[in-house]
């Protein structure tokens, strides 16, 4: 059944800017009720206001995804704020230090907190969601993930490492969670113009860097039709746009403009 | 019965008195057991409100000591800067609430301020009314709402908690393994032993589940006239969805059984609201203020999946609307002898005619 966006509660985390503020746009542009969480209040005011302005439901919270004790407070809030959440999309994440160097130059505990904002960190919030979504017998959990996690890129060692298992980890919650009615799924977006992308590779061409708006859109077409993804899917960046591709041409046709 | 007096280790040790009303027995389970109680004909409704850290230090002008505010609720629905709130005097949970200093006295268009040390979130109310009846319940107006008064509320409060417990409570130790919409002032504590290996195994056997949201309340107060207009009126959500299931169940013979007293309350008071049925299906939402009792007709709850509490006025008045009185001192009586524990943290009952 194609998901309702129109109706949809959504929690989108690293929200302020890049691919996060891109997609808490074109959610809010569907008519959803969206949540966007950031830890810089200056970055997030504006980017929540400007939504407002336009007429979108849109609600900030400033807080740190990976601070433990702040997480049921961030739910809390967010369910306060929009009503029950259909829809939390993992986008926050954290490169390490930058510039990325080989894994013989990465403190171990560069490492640790890489996992404690790419994996750890989700993976509370995740619980205090998706439990919800289980006995209201519906919802979506979306990770943003990256090919650097099936890839051996030198120096994507921390980011890689964290984005495989986060990958591996919503496998078995989207088995885990089919029966209850709630899909977990995992999605590359490929490489985007991002301040993120530049904090990585400072020397890329940006002209062949993807507008993370235009991923948004894609993304934000599969979430609508993830009931049609197979049992623990991770899409690669190319099957992404495959099936936002032949999703759109299928609700164009059952929408007529 | 003894109180647990810390949550468990294993949620599901929990064991569970079961009650048939029908063929007058007493019994007893555990909870992973419950998978061979229902059936796919019947469903279990959970209540999926999250338990905020409801209690809250204060300070108020020309009073010149810190004293202790517990929302008794959610937001009022018409007005979301509004919650109704149960002063206390100094001090905290580790006195016995009848036993606690008295209540600051408080007038409309006092401003209190919520502190917390260490923490900066720091933010203030206005009482917007003081109950005829009752000075010590109030109507708070907050001076944010939704997601911002929320992020307060989690920074600064502490749960709810009684004198019977042997440390603080975490705001995770009071959580059920499904709640998130945050209008609970205690743990509808009936669910805290439902985790989902016990949810995972009732969907398996076919068993439906769905949710209900209802902002359970507080259970003691320390004043007894207070108390004895618990619970308040609360408010409470039956999602459409959830209210198609409810009858299609009674539609096809199954049985609906309530998971706490607070589902059972915003069920039959949802009823109350839509005079059918059917009509449930399409949703409702409210404030409801009708108290379950011997004589009160049920139609649309069928079992109960509760705890066990002190056989106070309200909530054995509850249970005896699903079982004769007789049976359910018999019931209490087996529990005591077979050394079940009891309150938020203790064992189970599971009310439910076979």
């Amino acid at each position: 059944m194609v998901l309702d966006l129109s109706h949809a509660g959504a929690l989108v985390t690293g929200a302020s800017r890049g691919l996060g503020r891109a997609l808490a746009e074109a959610l809010v542009q569907r008519g959803a009720r969206v949540v966007l969480v950031a830890r810089d209040a200056n970055t997030l005011g504006p980017v929540v206001e400007q939504l407002r302005a336009r007429g979108g439901t849109a609600h900030a919270i400033v807080a740190d995804v990976t601070d433990k004790d702040a997480v049921y407070g961030i739910v809390a809030a967010a369910e306060a704020a929009a009503g029950p959440l259909d829809v939390l999309v993992h986008n926050a994440s954290a490169l390490g230090p930058v510039p990325l160097r080989p894994l013989l130059d990465t403190d171990c505990e560069a490492l640790e907190q890489v996992l404690a904002t790419n994996l750890v960190g989700p993976f509370r919030i995740s619980k205090v969601v998706a439990g919800a979504m289980a006995v209201r017998g519906r919802g979506l959990i979306a990770h943003i993930s990256s090919d650097a996690s099936v890839e051996g890129y030198p120096t994507w060692g921390p980011y890689g490492a964290s984005k495989a298992a986060h990958d591996q980890l919503a496998r078995v919650w989207d088995a885990e969670l089919a029966p209850h009615g709630v899909r977990y799924v995992s999605l590359d977006p490929g490489e985007m113009r991002t301040q993120m992308h530049a904090d990585a590779v400072p020397d890329a061409d940006p002209r062949a860097l993807a507008d993370p708006r235009d991923v948004a859109e894609k993304i934000v077409t599969v979430l609508s039709h993830a009931h049609a993804l197979a049992p623990s899917a991770r899409l690669s960046a190319a099957e992404l746009t495959r099936f936002a591709r032949a999703h759109r041409v299928a609700t164009e046709t059952e929408y007529p403009a | 019965m003894i109180a647990a007096r810390i949550p468990r280790e294993d949620a599901l040790g929990a064991r569970v008195l079961t009650v048939d009303p029908r063929a007058h027995t007493v019994g007893e389970r555990t909870v992973p057991q419950l998978v061979e109680l229902l059936t796919e004909r019947d469903l279990l409704v959970v209540n999926d409100a999250a338990t905020v850290p409801a209690s809250l230090r204060a300070r108020a002008q020309a009073v010149s000591y810190e004293f202790e505010v517990r929302l008794a609720g959610a937001p009022h629905p018409d007005d979301e800067a509004l919650l109704d709130a149960v002063l206390f005097g100094p001090g905290d949970w580790r006195t016995p609430t009848e036993h606690r200093a008295p209540a600051p006295p408080l007038a409309r268009g006092d401003l209190l301020t919520f502190h917390r040390a260490g923490v900066s979130h720091a933010f203030a109310a206005t009482v917007h009314a003081v109950d005829a009846t009752s000075p010590r319940l109030l109507t708070l107006r907050f001076d944010r709402t939704h997601a911002p008064l929320y992020r307060a509320l989690y920074a600064l409060g502490v749960p709810v908690q009684y004198s019977h417990l042997a440390r603080p409570l975490a705001v995770w130790d009071v959580q059920t393994a499904y709640g998130a919409r945050p209008w609970a002032v205690e743990a509808p504590s009936a669910g805290l032993p439902l985790r989902f290996r016990v949810l995972d195994a009732l969907r398996a056997r076919g068993v439906r589940v769905a949710a209900i949201t209802h902002a359970a309340g507080l259970s003691s107060t320390g004043d007894p006239a207070l108390d004895a207009r618990l619970p308040l009126p609360e408010r409470f959500d039956v999602q459409a969805a959830t209210g198609a299931l409810v009858c299609e169940t009674r539609a096809r013979g199954g049985r609906v059984v309530a998971v706490g007293t607070s589902t059972a309350r915003a069920l039959e008071g949802a009823l109350r609201v839509v005079r059918s049925l059917d009509a449930l299906a399409l949703g409702v939402q409210g404030v409801t203020d009708l108290r379950l009792g011997a004589h009160t007709p049920r139609a649309v709850v069928d079992g109960l999946f509760t705890g066990l509490h002190e056989p106070t006025a309200s909530h054995y008045a509850l249970l005896q609307s699903f079982v004769p009185k007789g049976l359910l001192d018999r019931a209490y009586a087996h529990a005591e002898a077979r050394g079940f524990l009891a309150h938020e943290f203790g064992d189970a009952s599971l009310v439910l005619a076979a």
